[in-house]
């Protein structure tokens, strides 16, 4: 047993070794996360924390609901897939409390610039003008209304 | 592993408050959710887009995107006439206000919007040191920014360099295909937003969503499909010198 | 937009991986680099640099103890690394390269310095006083068995850690490798290539880094440096050089040759963002130069101080050289954009948290643990002697 008394300080090496790893074994018990591995190598709570994270764009549907006068003035004309919040920005909250959040009046001349200012990039098939040109600075809802935007009376230039 | 009856006494309350975590998956405005019958991806349609920046801006606004970073993001092509494969690309800001006007002098001119491809064999998540980033059930490749330890390998191994590190919060953010709209039966921000149906929302799992006729009936690509990242944002008529 | 040339992905524009983690394969390479030193003496008997031995692996430890530290500087959240070791993703490099290097500290360099130690541990636990007397104490985990037979024990056991550290110090270092050679999103770090040049790169390193810390520490003590010794470990330099100017020789044959998609683009980066550093510092001044130089000693009859003047020329060369090619690798590797049509620029910060300063200190932070380590555990000849001579046995 000379061997084994010679080998005496592996084998002390080898108990701080395996003391090391119980410690590490109980501490990973308590701090890994209880929902981790449920559903792959991730922890599974976070998914439904993800998925509860608020809306800030209602949706047109919602929409609709409350406006359906504009959903009728909207569906026959060029404009009606465009739905209202790609002009009217995410309205999310004012269709939870209508009354005190209002969304304020779009400005035309600015708004609509941002699709039909003319490209030489965009579609050729996309209705484009220059604005300068075509508009001469006037607001487009002068002429057109955004929600059917085809002017159906004479234009009284 | 033995479950003794002690164990049980305390993981019967946890996995009761987990069911709850995992029925608010389920929220009440769409109580039929299930994550088993959803294969989302997106459907982007190239010969629409016309450049506007509105996807940009709504996803900055449904997400808090940071400035001078981008979830989505629009490129503009110059491709002059016979000469694939030196394109002229810009993305000025990304696309959020849109693009300045430029004579274009001959060949093509198109728009592409980018974003995460949700990819189904995604190098992102195979990367990930902790599992901070994941691919959910139905799909969606998700990034746990309460996990996440900012390491940044990720970002090294996407190929469409459509992840960034959050400027605040320092870990790492990438579109997440509205995951909280998508579960509740709301499309995307940016499908929301866009004005002539460039980009939709496509689920594969769903027998009745138009993918499938669209898939059948015409010419379509994904992005660096040498990378085999299978990638779920399908482009329709992709110009072959998109990189 | 400033800072950038043609197009670049709106989220590449500003780079990821600072010049912390061009520091970290670069400390992780001198451990693997001298490990293999101190291994060629113990598995391969090769007699003539047994005055390295010690030293070597002390310097080792030294930098093995610090290269975590860059890594936790720049993670964007540090108080969760934990992490990696609680929940490691299996498929991810970086996180088994937690127990790579777990392993390696603990399992070979610790351990084989215990064993090599062991005698003068314990020795020096019976004749030291105050404090030192206690981390001495601690150090021999309260076995002071000195005999012949449990010597014997260690020098069996050492030299099996050793063994088994070889392959350990590959895989350390190849595993830096893999974790850039495995993207294949950027073409500039895909190859299989990479794990095998940056084992045998650091091998080059370490080599460098004992030799010139041989001659400089025995030079300080005014003791006479073991000429066949540097000379055996300039040789061994040499032929590791050769190797890995071959394998990245390679590298850049192979993709003039087969001009894939990226090339048009890297060529034009290597030309120009990366010519001071790829061209210059990392071919020129740090692979070529060196091995003419110790060409030179290997071909002609020197005498020894022209021997001693190459060494110490040569091995600085070869460190700013191999400190080159990590740069040119990690920030090179994100100048470019990965839809090949433009480039950006690293902007280094001087003294932010991964900045310059923060680079400079860790740099010189190894030596100043060696220095604790040197005066806690000699590593000289005629130490050991001292220690014999108050040996109570």
């Amino acid at each position: 047993m000379n061997s084994f008394k010679n080998a005496g300080h592996l084998f002390r090496l080898a108990a701080v070794f395996a003391a090391g790893l119980l410690v590490f074994l109980v501490i990973r018990g308590f701090l890994v996360p209880r929902s981790f591995g449920r559903y792959g190598h991730y922890r599974g709570n976070a998914i439904a924390e993800l998925a509860a994270r608020p809306v800030n764009f209602a949706g047109h549907q919602t929409c609709e609901d409350c406006h359906a006068d504009v959903l009728q003035n909207k569906k026959d004309g060029r404009h009606a897939r465009v739905n209202c919040e790609a002009c009217h920005g995410p309205l999310a909250k004012h269709a939870d409390d209508p009354i005190s959040l209002t969304p304020p009046k779009l400005d035309t001349a600015l708004l609509c610039v941002r699709c039909h200012e003319a490209n030489g990039a965009k579609p050729k098939t996309f209705p484009q003008v220059a604005s300068a040109d075509h508009s001469g600075g006037l607001a487009c809802d002068t002429c057109h209304q955004p929600h059917s935007p085809a002017i159906v009376a004479e234009a009284t230039k | 592993m033995n479950v003794t009856r002690r164990h049980m006494l305390l993981l019967l309350p946890a996995a009761a408050v987990a069911w709850k975590y995992v029925k608010a998956g389920t929220p009440a405005s769409a109580p039929n959710y299930k994550t088993a019958e959803h294969w989302w991806g997106m459907l982007i349609d190239v010969p629409k887009c016309i450049g506007c920046g509105n996807c940009v801006r709504a996803c900055q606004a449904e997400n808090d995107v940071p400035d001078g970073y981008f979830r989505t993001w629009v490129e503009r092509y110059h491709v002059s006439d016979y000469d694939i494969e030196n394109p002229v690309v810009d993305s000025p800001d990304g696309g959020k206000k849109g693009f300045p006007p430029v004579k274009a002098e001959g060949g093509k001119n198109f728009f592409v919007p980018k974003l995460c491809n949700h990819c189904a064999d995604s190098p992102c998540t195979q990367v990930c040191p902790v599992g901070a980033t994941f691919i959910s059930p139905e799909g969606v490749v998700l990034v746990d920014q309460t996990y996440c330890l900012g390491c940044r390998y990720c970002v090294q191994a996407c190929p469409y360099g459509c992840r960034f590190i959050h400027p605040q919060k320092n870990v790492a953010e990438k579109c997440s295909l509205c995951y909280h709209r998508i579960t509740k039966g709301l499309t995307t921000a940016c499908c929301e937003s866009c004005p002539t149906g460039a980009r939709q929302l496509a689920d594969l799992k769903n027998p009745a969503d138009p993918i499938h006729e669209f898939l059948k009936t015409h010419s379509v690509h994904v992005l660096k499909p040498n990378m085999a990242t299978h990638a779920k944002v399908y482009y329709n008529e992709l110009d072959g010198s998109v990189r | 937009m400033p800072g950038v040339d043609g197009f670049m992905y709106p989220n590449e524009i500003e780079l990821q991986w600072s010049v912390l983690i061009v520091l970290y394969p670069f400390l992780t390479g001198l451990v693997a680099g001298a490990f293999i030193l101190a291994s060629l003496e113990r598995v391969f008997r090769v007699e003539a640099v047994k005055p390295t031995y010690r030293l070597a692996l002390l310097t080792a430890l030294a930098f093995l103890l610090v290269a975590p530290l860059p890594l936790q500087l720049h993670l964007g959240h540090p108080e969760r690394s934990y992490e990696m070791y609680l929940t490691p993703h299996r498929t991810s490099a970086m996180a088994m390269f937690g127990f790579v290097y777990l392993w390696y500290l603990m399992a070979v360099l610790v351990l084989e310095i215990w064993l090599d130690y062991r005698r003068d541990i314990v020795l020096l636990s019976q004749s030291s006083t105050g404090w030192k007397r206690i981390v001495y104490k601690v150090m021999t985990l309260g076995s002071s068995n000195i005999s012949q037979g449990a010597l014997a024990v260690d020098e069996r056991a050492g030299w099996i850690i050793t063994v088994i550290g070889i392959p350990s110090a590959f895989l350390l270092h190849g595993y830096v490798g893999f974790i850039f050679g495995s993207v294949k999103a950027n073409p500039w770090w895909s190859t299989p290539l990479m794990p095998v040049v940056f084992i045998f790169s650091a091998m080059v390193s370490g080599i460098a880094l004992v030799m010139l810390l041989y001659m400089l520490t025995t030079w300080a003590r005014r003791q006479a440096i073991d000429m066949s010794c540097v000379d055996t470990i300039a040789r061994y330099l040499f032929y590791a050089f050769i190797i890995d100017f071959s394998l990245e020789m390679l590298d850049l044959i192979h993709r003039i040759y087969e001009a894939d998609e990226s090339f048009r683009s890297l060529d034009f980066m290597v030309h120009t963002k990366l010519y001071m550093s790829h061209i210059v510092v990392q071919i020129i001044l740090g692979t070529v130069t060196p091995i003419a130089l110790l060409a030179l000693t290997q071909v002609l009859k020197l005498t020894e101080m022209g021997r001693k003047r190459i060494y110490a020329v040569a091995g600085c060369l070869t460190l700013v050289g191999i400190f080159a090619m990590r740069w040119n690798v990690v920030i090179g590797g994100q100048l470019f954009s990965k839809s090949f049509l433009g480039y950006t620029t690293y902007k280094m910060g001087l003294v932010t948290r991964e900045g310059l300063l923060t680079a400079i200190v860790l740099t010189l932070l190894p030596f100043l643990i060696l220095w604790v380590l040197v005066k806690l555990l000699p590593p000289w000849a005629e130490k050991q002697a001292t220690a014999e001579a108050l040996s109570v046995q």
